[in-house]
């Protein structure tokens, strides 16, 4: 297979193109800009497929709605600034249970923030993020390579569940480049969407929307999406994980993070202390039972973030209070270095006596 | 072996395709790389910078704190990047448009008149290919032939007409020393 | 002999290299914004709001009071510091992505409301900021990185001209479109600007100037060939001159 050394956001772009992507919708802004000019480059003059610079995200994300409604593979991309704006969409994305793929490449923020890389996204992603009660599946690539396996992997959730699905990424993982495989050549051919609107031929008329004056209808629109959610978390569930068998500390972590916790990792164990990594890929679902299961035999826990803790939200509620957690994050866009985690790292090693 | 590498010049110095070229070389010879280029607001105003690290196995960070080489095509460049080297790191200046010493004394300085040995071969603009022949004689990090095939292969489809002076350059570098 | 002073650098200019790059219009209009602001005297009741775009660092050069806004909400903004406070003098800086695209709810509503707001909006036919994608008032045929293949009218549509689009939105009361890349051009373009702050210094209403600028890096042209293009090229598809003056009809 060939390897290709492109931008991460080029990975994307790509891999969406092989996934069967026929529309893209997107807004400038940094560091996703590979992303939309690749489309501009590839996809605009593909048979049968659209490209759009749309003039706000908000028309963006709506593009997508629309070519979700007539059962298109549809996909829009962003940084967080641009993802804030899209959250109106997405909302009804979920409500009207449309397949869509969302990027964001992380940036630092509140406000306009940054352009460099930085995680302060999670509670946006993993919470629903627009308003109502809902979910959507995230993903969470932490190299080239799964930048290009989890596109994929989203177009296919997202048709299959049909719920928008985020990937989340980060500036770093956008701007680099490393070598890529992709393991499609061209799409498949995807079978129409049985929800697709295009004129009531041979079928009564269809209607999608999510407004109703009862709520006792509205009710049951959201048991069924829990209903749906309720399965998502019991299949889709995904993890990594780094030397945990004998490890006495576990440090959990994901994308870029969990990258740069590898390296500290590597260090830690050359220095003969027992850590081990766990690293979520799906973000939502969130892996709560692997780290309920690990965490009968082992007490301590090291959650980092490039933000000030959000996930680490998360870990609490899986450890229901059983283990010991610390934190180190840094917000705002600084790239922490493996040496500065594992300085972190060993600190808590020795402070928990786990040397011992 | 993880070895990091910083390029930085002027933007039109060609720093961005030293470091590309160099990252898909480790990748022709199946070595782990990654290449981070500069973005953004950082790139106006003219100045340009991107970072390569080669190595045998996964690389955590791409962004190098300490690099073991760095390579310098102008002046700022020079200021800017002289101390974040590591001690017993190799610093590359292109000797023909920088014209100030270091002041570390913990370090190999390397001089290249890049600009000037491109303006010999006739035409300054691949003085970032003399330079990159040089830092691949210095580091051994890859084989200069897997590079000029690279670079074949890349500029072929884009530029024929520049792999033979591209080619030259690289191996006016690699055989200054 | 004597020595007179021809030129001297702007009061209000912060003493800062700009960011900006060699040839760009931003520069100038900064500088022009400081002699205009020195000249009427309005340093102490003047708030800018820049945007986010290549000016986003205004504020590391014109000494005054600023207040970053969100993309393309500067209308917005400039409308509540207005209300809240009639008496200060507002002005938007804002690009054409900002302005045009993602701004032209805000900026359209604002003008039919009438606010005593300015906006001085740069067109340089680009994002300029995020890298040289299209904007809307990127020319028919205009290579950009998300128009690689030219501007196509079929697929993007044509340029948007929004001072001649604001020209018929009731509330705005002066609209002038200038150019910075010539002596006399930057000479018009001070005087429209001093002109549009006149215009809400006598509370008459929206006033705005549209300033065609060079970027020569997303244009890929040496400094001289984007001032040139200014002239050979988008002073067709964005004719120079007063687009709207009711100056005269407001004051009685
Ligand atoms: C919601 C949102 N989307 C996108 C961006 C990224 N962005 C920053 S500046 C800009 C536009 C720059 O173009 P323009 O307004 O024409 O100003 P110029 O840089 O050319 O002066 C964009 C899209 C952002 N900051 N916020
Ligand atoms: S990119 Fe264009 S608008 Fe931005 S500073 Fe450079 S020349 Fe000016």
């Amino acid at each position: 297979m060939n390897k290709y050394l492109i931008s991460g956001n080029s990975v994307i772009a790509e891999a969406a193109i092989r996934a069967g992507c026929q529309c893209y919708f997107g807004y400038p802004i940094t560091p996703q800009n590979e992303l939309t000019e690749y489309m501009a480059l590839h996809l605009s003059r593909k048979e049968g497929c659209t490209f759009i610079q749309a003039e706000s995200e908000i028309s963006a994300i709506n593009m997508v709605y629309g070519a979700s409604i007539a059962g298109a593979r549809a996909m829009t991309s962003s940084s967080s600034p641009g993802i804030s704006l899209k959250q109106e969409g997405i909302s009804y994305l979920a409500a009207c249970e449309l397949p869509a793929v969302i990027v964001n490449m992380m940036r630092g923020g509140p406000g306009l923030g940054s352009i460099s890389a930085s995680q302060s996204d999670y509670f946006q992603a993993t919470r629903g993020g627009g308003h109502g009660d809902y979910r959507t599946i995230v993903l969470s690539p932490a190299s080239g390579q799964e930048l290009a396996d989890l596109t994929q992997r989203a177009f296919d959730l997202a048709d299959n569940y049909r719920t928008p699905v985020i990937i989340l990424g980060d500036g770093m993982l956008g701007q680099m480049m490393e070598p890529v495989e992709f393991h499609k050549e061209a799409p498949e051919n995807l079978s129409t969407k049985s929800w697709a609107l295009k004129g009531a031929k041979d079928r009564p008329s269809k209607i999608i929307k999510t407004f109703t004056s009862n709520p006792n209808e509205l009710e049951e629109i959201n048991w069924r999406l829990f209903r749906k959610y309720r399965l998502i978390e019991r299949e889709e569930v995904d993890y990594e994980t780094y030397m945990v068998e004998d490890a006495e500390l576990i440090v959990i972590a994901y994308g870029i993070a969990a990258r740069i916790a590898k390296g500290a990792i590597k260090k830690a164990r050359a220095h003969n202390l027992k850590v081990g990594m766990l690293r979520p890929i799906t973000l939502w679902p969130f892996p709560f039972k692997k780290i309920q299961e690990i965490s009968k035999r082992v007490q301590y826990f090291f959650v980092f973030e490039m933000n000030m803790g959000q996930m680490i939200e998360d870990v609490q509620l899986a450890l229901e209070g059983n283990g010991e957690i610390s934190f180190y994050g840094r917000p705002g866009g600084v790239i922490p270095t493996p040496s500065e985690v594992f300085r972190i790292l060993s600190r808590q090693y020795y402070q928990k006596g786990l040397n011992r | 072996m993880l070895i990091k590498t910083i390029f930085s010049g002027f933007g039109g110095q060609g720093v961005l395709s030293m470091g590309y070229n160099l990252s898909r070389a480790g990748m022709l010879e199946g070595k782990m790389t990654t290449y981070l280029p500069s973005y953004g607001a950082e790139v106006r105003g003219g100045t340009a910078n991107c970072t390569v690290a080669i190595s045998d196995e996964e690389i955590a960070s791409p962004v190098a704190s300490s690099p073991e080489f760095i390579i310098v095509m102008n002046q700022p460049s020079f200021i800017r990047f002289q101390n974040l080297l590591q001690s017993g790191g190799v610093f590359l200046v292109n000797s023909s448009l920088v014209n100030i010493e270091t002041t570390r004394g913990d370090i190999e300085v390397v001089e290249v008149p890049a600009t000037q040995l491109a303006e010999e071969l006739g035409n300054t603009k691949v003085a970032n290919m003399v330079m990159l022949g040089a830092f691949v004689k210095k580091s051994n990090l890859i084989s200069i032939k897997t590079l000029i095939e690279g670079i074949k292969e890349t500029l072929g489809k884009t530029k024929p007409a520049l792999v033979d002076i591209n080619k030259k350059a690289l191996n006016t570098g690699y055989n200054l020393f | 002999m004597t020595i007179k002073t021809v030129y001297k650098r702007p009061k209000l200019l912060k003493e800062r290299l700009f960011h900006y790059c060699p040839g760009c219009g931003h520069s100038v209009i900064h500088k022009l914004l400081c002699e205009v602001i020195d000249e009427m005297n309005l340093k102490e009741r003047i708030v800018c709001i820049p945007p986010p775009g290549c000016s986003v660092f205004a504020y590391n050069y014109l000494d005054i009071d600023m207040a970053e806004s969100a993309h393309g909400r500067g209308a917005a903004v400039a409308t509540g510091i207005k209300r809240v406070s009639p008496e200060t003098i507002v002005f938007t800086y804002q690009g054409d992505g900002d302005l045009s695209a993602i701004g032209t709810a805000e900026t359209i509503h604002a003008a039919n409301r009438e606010e005593k707001i300015t906006a001085i909006f740069v067109n340089n036919a680009v994002y300029g900021m995020t890298g040289g994608q299209m904007a809307p008032t990127t020319m028919i045929g205009q290579k950009t990185t998300t128009s690689p293949y030219g501007r196509e009218v079929n697929k993007e549509g044509y340029p948007l001209k929004m001072s001649e689009i604001l020209s018929v939105v009731e509330g705005t009361v002066y609209i002038e479109r200038t150019a910075v890349n010539s002596p006399k051009n930057i000479k018009k373009t001070k005087k429209a600007i001093s002109k549009a702050f006149q215009v809400q210094i006598d509370n008459l209403g929206f006033s705005m100037v549209e300033i065609l600028s060079p970027c020569p890096t997303n244009w890929k042209m040496s400094p001289i060939e984007s001032w040139h293009w200014v002239d050979k090229e988008m002073v067709k598809e964005f004719p120079l001159g007063v687009i709207k003056d009711r100056i005269k009809v407001k004051k009685c």
